[in-house]
Order: structure tokens, then C-alpha cells, then sequence
């Protein structure tokens, strides 16, 4: 790849590269700049561990979508294309499930309905049909990842604050001691419930357009 | 790229073959996924129901997380795995059958190890010959019974245990480990808030008939209106499937002539 600037520093990538990997991470992220994948994280981000699993699962299918998808762009017929990235990335998802039930079941039972749903995540079709049809393997591996970490940054985020306001814990792990164990924090239950991860989204989206103007409308 | 290979790509010949290959390839990929972790996802399963077992009988929290080896100590230590005749309610003496590897899900949908289930409103298609109940010994008396109970609710079959007093009637744990309830209305029935309504009711009125229901709106304290459970609002479908599948296992065809015996004092 071609301009490899001396000033790249971590990662040892190409500009191109560190573009194609970190952009996703905020100033293009796929949930709060280009709005998709918004109703998994309304639904899975009540605790930090359920958004971890999404978030791992999410990541590993854009990658290996993207890489399968752009694998065999240069063969794809244009007239099934569709078909084609949704067959893979729903094997991908059906593979991700069965390993989740095989290793943690009953998170899986939690997650199980959101986990099929990834085969319909905007951000999985996005990518493969966005960037994956025109790119090279290795870039889309790197846009893969870039995006499932755009994602899971948001994800990880919402379900923290509502896991701490809601529940007064991290990772199941007590933070604030709540009221009725004997503690002081009258817990919000707001937080629980899926409005409050369109609140926090949309105080995220917010904050993102005050930082980076650029990302404003002009209407 | 494609015209470097001397091949349409956007051919329909070209399009099917590859449409074909696709298919394969992703089938492959998947039946070998399925069928390689199968062996461990039955064993999770199977792990999960027996956990479930302690969760009915309060040895376990709801959604507390408890390693294999935990739930082997505390069957080993607290719980006896019997089984009984459903007709008649007599416990099948011990050692016969293997009663902690019994499964009733395989045992009822087996013709030679079932029966068809009389004509019923909880959605109960065939009965096994043997039944299982778990018994939790505490200082060397049986503290408690469970049960499984099962029966169609809105979506699919839900299944659950109930834990029972050695009195045969009063109810000291309830949960449904598998359903397909919508979630946030039905599926209010694995919530342990609701779950812990049950706690302290009566199965059985006066007459001994099976009399626990779920009803709309809210029920009182378990002292004062021991027969009634308090409804999930929004699920009534649900609700009603709850009393319905309850008061078949707690009836005739269910585990009724065993837990008359133990009412009468069999088992204390």
C-alpha cells in the first residue's frame, strides 16, 4: 500500500489504513454518525456484560463478512450481490450462536433473539455492501474491525451509565449500594427500559456534532 | 477482473453456479458448526435444568451464576433425585432406574415410555410413565419437593419447576427456565419479583382440589388469600396458561395422586 507517512505511528499502518480503522472509532461511527445498528443497542445495553458479547460478536462477523465478502467481490454476480453478503454474514451469525450456546449458555439465552438479529444489523450489510464490494480483503478485515469497534465503543458506553444508574452496578460487580440492600442510591428505573438508550444515543449523537462541527446539516 | 478469466460474470448460468456454490458453502459451514458443539450444548442444557431445580427450592438466587462442580456438590449433598408413577404416585423404589440422568422430555414423547394425555387445557399432548421429583433433604427430613411442570403458554411450551412444602400444598419456589414468552409482558414469568408472589400460597382449597390461580390485578398477602397470584398486566394469555398448566400437574394426570400421599404424610 502506498503512502506509508513516517508519522504513522501505532499500529504501523498506512494512513489509508489507520483511516479505514480508527475514523469508524468516532468521527465516522456507524451509531453516531451514521445512524445504523440503532435498535440492538437499545435492546441489549441494560448490562455491561450482554453489550460485551454483542459487541465480540459483532466485531468477529463484520470482519470475516467483510473479508468473505470482498473475497469474492471480483466473482459475485452484481444481479444477486444482496443474496449473496446475506448468506454469508447469516451463516456467520447462525456459527457465532451455536458457540455462544456452547460456551456461555445463559447469557446466550438472554441474548439469543438480538444474536440472530445481527444477520440483520445495518451496520454488517453496511459495511459488506459499502466498502467490502470495493476493496481489497485486508482493508475490509480493517473496516470490519473499525466499525464493530465504532459500534461496541457506543455500546459499552450506554450499557455502563445504564447498568451504574440503573442497577447501581459494573459488570454485575456493586458501585453504588443500593437503597433496599442497605446502601444510599435510589436506582433510576428509566435506565432499564429502552427509552433511556435512546436518551443517552441521542445525548452521544449530540455531543459528537458539538465536537465535530463539520458533522452538522446544513439545512 | 471478470474479463480477464474469459467468463461472464453476469451470465445466468454463471449467476446459478455461483449462487449454488454459496449455498453449499455456507450450508457446510453451518451443519458442521451445529453438529460438532451439539454434544455441548445438550450438556448445558442439561446443566441449566438441574440448576433450575435449585433455583425452585431456593438454594440458588435467580440469575446467580453456579459452576458445574457446584451444582454436582449441592446434588450431591441436598438433593434426591426420585422418580414415581404418575398414575398411581408411587415412588419407583431406588436404583431401579438411574433417576438423575432420567429424562422426562425424551421419556414423554417416546410411545413406549408414554402415554396420550387425556383431553386438557394446558396443552399437555403426552404423559411419561415415570415422573421426577426432586427431593431437598435439610438435617436429614425432606425440607421440600419439586416438580416439573410444563404447558403451552402464548409463544410455544414453557417449562419450569415448583417447589413444594413436605405439607404437599404450600408452594416455596416457582420458576420457568424455558419459554418463549414475549418478553417484557409474558415473559414476566421468569421475573423473580413475580416469581416471588408465589412464596407461601396454597395449591389445594379446602375440598383438595388444585386451586392456585393467577389472577387479573393484584392478589393479597399469602396468609389472607393463599389461592390467588397476582396477574402480569399485559398477559393474560400468559396468566391464564400459568393456572392452567399449575393445576394440571398439581391434578389427577399430573403429579395430584402423589402429592396426595405426601398431604396424607407418606413421605415425612
Amino acid at each position: 500500500m502506498s503512502a506509508v507517512s513516517p508519522a504513522a505511528g501505532g499500529f504501523g499502518l498506512g494512513a489509508r489504513e489507520r483511516a479505514v480503522l480508527l475514523d469508524p472509532l468516532l468521527v465516522n461511527n456507524p451509531i453516531g454518525v451514521q445512524v445504523l445498528g440503532i435498535c440492538s443497542a437499545l435492546a441489549i445495553t441494560t448490562r455491561v456484560d450482554k453489550a460485551l458479547v454483542m459487541s465480540a460478536g459483532l466485531i468477529l462477523v463484520t470482519m470475516l463478512a467483510n473479508l468473505a465478502v470482498s473475497l469474492v467481490r471480483n466473482h459475485t454476480p452484481a444481479a444477486i450481490r444482496i443474496i449473496v453478503q446475506l448468506s454469508i454474514i447469516a451463516s456467520l451469525v447462525i456459527v457465532f450462536d451455536q458457540v455462544l450456546k456452547a460456551t456461555l449458555y445463559e447469557l446466550s439465552l438472554e441474548l439469543s433473539v438480538f444474536v440472530g438479529l445481527i444477520i440483520t444489523n445495518c451496520i454488517v450489510m453496511g459495511r459488506a455492501e459499502g466498502f467490502a464490494m470495493n476493496n481489497p480483503p485486508y482493508l475490509s478485515v480493517l473496516d470490519g474491525l473499525g466499525n464493530g469497534l465504532g459500534y461496541s465503543v457506543v455500546l459499552l458506553l450506554v450499557a455502563f451509565v445504564r447498568e451504574l444508574l440503573g442497577a447501581g452496578k459494573v459488570l454485575g460487580f456493586t458501585v453504588l449500594p443500593l437503597v433496599k440492600d442497605g446502601g444510599w442510591y435510589v436506582p433510576n428505573g428509566l435506565m432499564l427500559l429502552a427509552p433511556s438508550a435512546l436518551f443517552l444515543i441521542g445525548l452521544l449523537i449530540w455531543a459528537l456534532r458539538q465536537w465535530k462541527p463539520h458533522l452538522q446539516e446544513k439545512d | 477482473m471478470a474479463e480477464a478469466t474469459g467468463v461472464n460474470i453476469n451470465s445466468t448460468r454463471y449467476t446459478i453456479v455461483f449462487a449454488a456454490i454459496v449455498c453449499v458453502v455456507c450450508a457446510a459451514l453451518v451443519s458442521v458448526t451445529a453438529v460438532s458443539l451439539q454434544p455441548r450444548q445438550a450438556a448445558n442444557a442439561r446443566l441449566y435444568m438441574e440448576k433450575n431445580v435449585l433455583v425452585a427450592a431456593g438454594l440458588v438466587q435467580h440469575g446467580q451464576s453456579v459452576s458445574r462442580s457446584e451444582v454436582e456438590a449441592f446434588f450431591e449433598r441436598d438433593i434426591k433425585a426420585r422418580l414415581l408413577f404418575l398414575e398411581t404416585g408411587e415412588l419407583v423404589p431406588e436404583g431401579k432406574i438411574d433417576a438423575r440422568n432420567y429424562d422426562q422430555r425424551a421419556a414423554r414423547n417416546d410411545a413406549a415410555t408414554s402415554r396420550a394425555a387425556p383431553t386438557n387445557t394446558a396443552g399437555v399432548r403426552r404423559l411419561p410413565e415415570y415422573g421426577a421429583v426432586y427431593l431437598v433433604v435439610k438435617d436429614g427430613q425432606v425440607d421440600q419437593l419439586v416438580i416439573p411442570i410444563e404447558g403451552l403458554g402464548m409463544w410455544g411450551t414453557m417449562y419450569g419447576f415448583l417447589s413444594l412444602a413436605p405439607d404437599g400444598t404450600t408452594v416455596r419456589g416457582l420458576t420457568y427456565y424455558e419459554h418463549k414468552e414475549t418478553p417484557g409482558l409474558g415473559g414476566e414469568i421468569s421475573d423473580p419479583k413475580w416469581l416471588a408472589l408465589w412464596k407461601g400460597r396454597k395449591s389445594y382449597d379446602e375440598l383438595d382440589k388444585p386451586a392456585i390461580t393467577v389472577i387479573k390485578g393484584a392478589a393479597g398477602p399469602p396468609d389472607k388469600d393463599p389461592l390467588h397470584v397476582d396477574g402480569m398486566s399485559g398477559a393474560t394469555v400468559t396468566s391464564n396458561a400459568v393456572t392452567r398448566l399449575t393445576q394440571f400437574w398439581l391434578g389427577t394426570d399430573g403429579y395430584g395422586p402423589f402429592l396426595r400421599k405426601v398431604r396424607e404424610g407418606a413421605i415425612r
